[in-house]
C-alpha cells in the first residue's frame, strides 16, 4: 500500500472515528462504512481502527472474522449470495447455483475472472417461502429458476 | 479477578456483582444452602466461590484465578432450585436465598456430556503431549470417568503446528476454547495478540490476520503457556539439542540457573511452592553432565554495577553537565519488556538501559572471561541458560548478542524443560545432596538472588546506590537492608529516597566518572516499580502525559506479572498464592546468605580488577555487556 493510499485511509477513519465515537462500541458502525466504501477491510485500516479506538488489532479482527458481510480481502465488484439454508435448498438451489457457475465460469465462494461478480453462499436470508432466494448487493430475488437467476445477474452492470 | 480498570465496557462484565464493604452489615450477606448445608455468603459472592470455601469440589476449566470470569467451558454448570436450565457456578454471583445442588445426575451428565465433547474434538495421544500427567483435561476426564470417545474422537490434525517463533509454539489441534490465553494476552498483559476469530465451529484462537506468531507484536512472555489448561501452548524446547551437545564428548557444556527456577522447580518434584532448590540443582545439573554450573546472580550483581554507574552517569549529565539526557532510566532485564516497548513505545528506546540482560552477559563472559581462565575454546563451548522464562529463548536467538564472536547463549531452558530433563536423567531433584557452584565464578549475592521477584532489582541497586553515594551501610538506613517499599505485589510501586546533605567519597570502582556527589546533596531518588505489561502501560501512558513517573530516575518493568517468579517458563499452575510462596523462598534465601549486595561480592570485583579492567560503563564492558534495541512499531505488514 502506498503512503498516500495509507494517509488517505487515515484520515477517512479519523473522521469516521469523530462522527461515530472513539468508544469501542463504535466500532461495528466504522468497519461497516469502510467496507461499503472500499468493499473490504485493508489490515491497514484494521490497524488505524484499532489504535484510535485504543483496542488490540486482533480484536477488530476478530469481530471482522465473525461478521460473514466484513471481509479482509478484496472481493468481486457485484456480491452475490445465494441462500443455502433447508427451504432453499430443498426448493432447487443447487440447480441455480450450477447455472450461475456456468454462465460466469467460477466457483463459488471465488470471484469472475473480470472481477464483476463474487459467488458466495449465505445462511437464511428469511424468505424460506419464497424460495430459491438470492441477493445481488443489496437487493434481494425471489422465486428463482435458474433461468431467471442467469438472466438477473446479466443485467446487473 | 476484579479489576475496575478494565477496559472492557460493563456489558462485557456480566457476572461481576461489587462485593460489599462490610458483609457482617445487614444487607451484605446473604444465606444459601449448598447441598443441603446452610451457609453465609457475602452478596456478590459466585457459587464457585461459596462452593471452594465450604471444601465441595466444582470442576473448572475456563476458570483461572488471575483473570476474569468468561463462563464458557460450563463445566462448572450446577443446578439452581427454581432455574429452568444449569447455571454455570464461576459465573452466578450469589443475590438471593438459592438452593444449589452440585452433585445431582443432571449435573453429571451435563459435565460428562461437555467433557466428551471436548474430547471429540481433541486431537492427539497423551503420552505424545508436553502437559501428559499436568493437563486439565486429563484428569477432568479421569474425574468423570470418561471410558470411551462418545461422541467420536478426531483422527486428523486440523490445523498447522505455528511453531515460528523461538518461544511458543501453538498447537491449535489440543485448543479447547477456553480462552484464557486470549484473557491472558488481552487482559492481564494487555499486548493483544491472541483472540478468538470466525465463527460457531470454525472458531479457533489465532493471531492478526491469522498471522505467524513470530509476525506479530507477541512478546514472549509465556503466561498464556502457564495458563493453558491443556498442550496447546508449550514453550520450543531445546532439549534434545542439549542432550545431544552433552553426549558430544568435543563440547564443553555450561550451564547458568537464575534464581526463579530455583525457586519452584520443587514443585515439578511433588514439593510445597516455596521450596529453594538452588545447591540439590547444583548437584543434578553436575550429574547430568553439565561441565559446570554457574550461578546466573552472579551476572545478576555485574548488571547491577553497569546498569547502576549507566544511571549514575545518566543523571550526571543531566544535573551536572546540564545535558539531554533520557531520564527515568528503564531496567533492561526482562526481555519480555524490552520488545513489548521495541514494539509499542519504539520512541522511549534510548530510556532503556542498555545494559544486557544477566543471561546475555554470562553468556558474553562465559565465551570469553572463562574461555580463556578454562582455556577452552570458545567455539567448543555450549552454554545453556535455565530461565524462568520463555523470552529468554527469543533473547539469545536476537542476532545482536554474538558479541563474544559467537552466540553468546546457545539455548534457554525453562523451568519445566529443566525438570523434565533432570527427571529423563533418573534424578528425583530432592533428594539430591547439595553441592557448590563452579569456580571463576562462585556464589553470587542476595541482591541478585531477589532479581527474581518483582521490585528486586531495584531493591539490589537501590542496596548498592545508597552505600555508594551516602558512604553508610545499607543496614543502617533500611532495616537489615531490606528495602520493603519495593517488595511486594502491588501493580506500580513509587518510591522517594531523599538522599540528605550527608554524602560519601566516590567508591575506587567509579571515581574515574564522577568526582564527588556534592551534586546529589539534598537530591531525592524517584524510582518506581511495574511488573506485568499492563501495569508497564499504566507506566508509559502516563510518562507520555507528563505525569508523576515522568519524574522518576529509574524505573524496573518486569514484564510477567509476581516478576521472574511468576515467569512463562514457570511449572503450572501459577498462580497468585504460588508467586507468594516463591517470593518468600527467594528473600529467605537473601537472607540466609552473607554477601547480599552487589558490589560486595568478590567475583565482580575480581572480574573488574582481571577483566574489564577499564571499570563499568567502559570500552570493553560496553562492547560485552551491554547491547542496543531495534525499533519494531506494532505495525503489522
Amino acid at each position: 500500500m502506498l503512503v498516500v493510499e495509507k494517509n488517505a485511509l487515515t484520515e477517512e477513519i479519523e473522521v469516521l472515528v469523530e462522527k461515530f465515537g472513539s468508544d469501542r462500541s463504535s466500532l461495528l458502525k466504522i468497519l461497516h462504512e469502510i467496507q461499503k466504501k472500499h468493499r473490504h477491510i485493508p489490515d491497514f485500516a484494521q490497524q488505524e481502527i484499532a489504535r484510535l479506538l485504543d483496542i488490540h488489532p486482533v480484536e477488530v479482527f476478530s469481530v471482522i472474522s465473525f461478521y460473514a458481510f466484513l471481509n479482509t480481502e478484496s472481493k468481486g465488484r457485484n456480491l452475490v449470495r445465494v441462500c443455502q439454508t433447508i427451504t432453499c435448498d430443498l426448493l432447487g438451489k443447487e440447480a441455480l447455483c450450477n447455472a450461475i457457475e456456468r454462465e460466469f465460469g467460477c466457483k463459488f465462494g471465488e470471484s469472475t475472472k473480470d472481477n464483476k461478480f463474487h459467488l458466495e453462499y449465505a445462511n437464511c436470508l428469511g424468505l424460506c417461502d419464497q424460495g430459491p432466494a438470492m441477493a445481488v448487493n443489496e437487493r434481494v430475488y425471489t422465486k428463482l429458476t435458474p433461468e431467471k437467476a442467469v438472466e438477473i445477474l446479466n443485467e446487473v452492470k | 479477578m476484579e479489576n475496575k480498570d478494565r477496559r472492557a465496557p460493563v456489558s462485557q462484565q456480566p457476572h461481576v456483582v461489587a462485593k460489599p464493604e462490610h458483609p457482617e452489615h445487614i444487607g451484605g450477606s446473604v444465606s444459601i444452602q449448598i447441598n443441603e448445608k446452610k451457609v453465609t455468603v457475602p452478596m456478590g459472592t459466585t457459587i464457585l466461590e461459596a462452593c471452594r470455601e465450604n471444601q465441595i469440589h466444582i470442576p473448572t476449566l475456563c476458570h483461572h484465578d488471575d483473570l476474569c470470569i468468561a463462563g464458557v467451558c460450563r463445566l462448572c454448570v450446577v443446578e439452581v432450585e427454581g432455574m429452568r436450565t444449569l447455571q454455570a457456578a464461576c459465573a452466578y454471583p450469589i443475590t438471593d436465598q438459592i438452593k444449589i445442588k452440585t452433585s445431582t445426575s443432571m449435573v453429571r451428565k451435563a459435565r460428562r456430556h461437555i467433557l466428551d465433547l471436548m474430547i471429540s474434538e481433541h486431537y492427539g495421544e497423551c503420552y505424545s503431549c508436553v502437559r501428559n500427567n499436568n493437563c486439565e483435561l486429563q484428569s477432568l476426564a479421569e474425574e468423570y470417568g470418561v471410558d470411551s470417545y462418545t461422541f467420536g474422537h478426531v483422527q486428523e490434525s486440523q490445523y498447522k503446528i505455528d511453531n515460528s517463533s523461538f518461544s511458543v509454539i501453538r498447537d491449535m489441534d489440543k485448543c479447547v476454547m477456553c480462552k484464557r490465553c486470549v484473557r491472558t494476552c488481552i487482559d492481564l498483559q494487555e499486548v493483544g495478540v491472541l483472540e478468538a476469530v470466525n465463527r460457531g465451529d470454525d472458531t479457533t484462537i489465532s493471531t492478526f490476520m491469522d498471522k505467524d506468531l513470530a509476525d506479530v507484536v507477541c512478546i514472549n512472555c509465556g503466561q498464556c503457556i502457564n495458563r493453558c489448561p491443556v498442550g496447546a501452548l508449550h514453550a520450543n524446547d531445546p532439549s534434545d539439542d542439549i542432550w545431544n551437545a552433552i553426549d558430544d564428548p568435543n563440547k564443553h557444556v555450561v550451564i547458568q540457573t537464575a534464581p526463579s527456577p530455583r525457586a519452584a522447580i520443587g514443585e515439578e518434584f511433588g514439593l510445597e511452592p516455596g521450596h529453594s532448590m538452588t545447591q540439590e540443582l547444583n548437584t543434578a545439573l553436575k550429574r547430568i553432565g553439565f561441565d559446570r554450573v554457574f550461578d546466573t546472580n552472579f551476572t545478576a550483581d555485574l548488571t547491577i554495577i553497569e546498569e547502576g554507574t549507566e544511571l549514575i552517569i545518566r543523571l550526571y549529565q543531566a544535573l551536572v553537565e546540564k545535558k539531554e539526557v533520557s531520564l527515568p532510566q528503564f531496567t533492561s532485564c526482562s526481555p519480555g519488556w524490552v520488545k513489548y516497548l521495541e514494539h509499542f513505545y519504539p520512541e522511549y528506546i534510548p530510556n532503556l538501559s542498555t545494559a544486557k540482560s544477566p543471561q546475555q552477559m554470562f553468556g558474553s563472559l562465559i565465551k570469553t572471561f572463562y574461555a580463556d581462565k578454562a582455556g577452552v575454546d570458545p567455539k567448543d563451548i555450549v552454554s545453556v541458560a535455565v530461565m524462568p522464562c520463555s523470552a529468554k529463548k527469543f533473547e539469545c536467538n536476537r542476532p545482536e548478542m554474538d558479541d563474544s564472536g559467537y552466540q553468546d547463549v546457545d539455548f534457554g531452558l525453562t523451568t519445566r524443560e529443566m525438570a523434565k530433563m533432570i527427571k529423563e536423567a533418573g534424578i528425583h531433584l530432592p533428594e539430591m545432596p547439595k553441592s557448590h557452584f563452579d569456580n571463576p565464578f562462585g556464589e553470587a549475592s542476595g541482591a541478585g538472588l531477589i532479581f527474581g521477584a518483582t521490585g528486586g532489582v531495584m531493591e539490589a541497586a537501590l542496596r548498592s546506590v545508597v552505600e555508594f553515594v551516602t558512604g553508610n551501610k545499607a543496614e543502617d538506613i533500611f532495616d537489615n537492608a531490606n528495602i520493603v517499599p519495593v517488595r511486594g505485589f502491588e501493580g506500580i510501586k513509587y518510591v522517594e529516597l531523599p538522599i540528605g546533605d550527608k554524602v560519601g567519597p566516590v567508591p575506587d570502582l567509579i571515581k574515574h566518572l564522577v568526582p564527588n556527589w556534592d551534586w546529589l546533596k539534598g537530591a531525592t531518588l524517584k524510582v518506581a516499580v511495574a511488573h506485568g505489561t499492563a501495569n508497564a502501560k499504566k507506566i508509559m501512558e502516563d510518562i507520555k502525559a507528563g505525569g508523576k513517573f515522568s519524574e522518576c530516575h529509574f524505573i524496573e518493568f518486569m514484564a510477567c506479572p509476581g516478576g521472574c517468579l511468576g515467569g512463562g517458563g514457570q511449572p503450572i499452575p501459577t498462580n497468585e498464592e504460588i508467586r507468594m510462596k516463591r517470593a518468600e523462598a527467594i528473600y529467605a534465601e537473601d537472607e540466609s546468605l552473607e554477601i547480599r549486595k552487589s558490589h560486595e561480592n568478590p567475583h565482580v570485583i575480581q572480574v573488574y580488577n582481571e577483566f574489564l579492567k577499564e571499570g563499568p560503563c567502559s570500552h570493553l564492558s560496553h562492547k560485552l555487556l551491554h547491547t542496543h534495541y531495534t525499533k519494531r512499531g506494532k505495525y503489522i505488514a
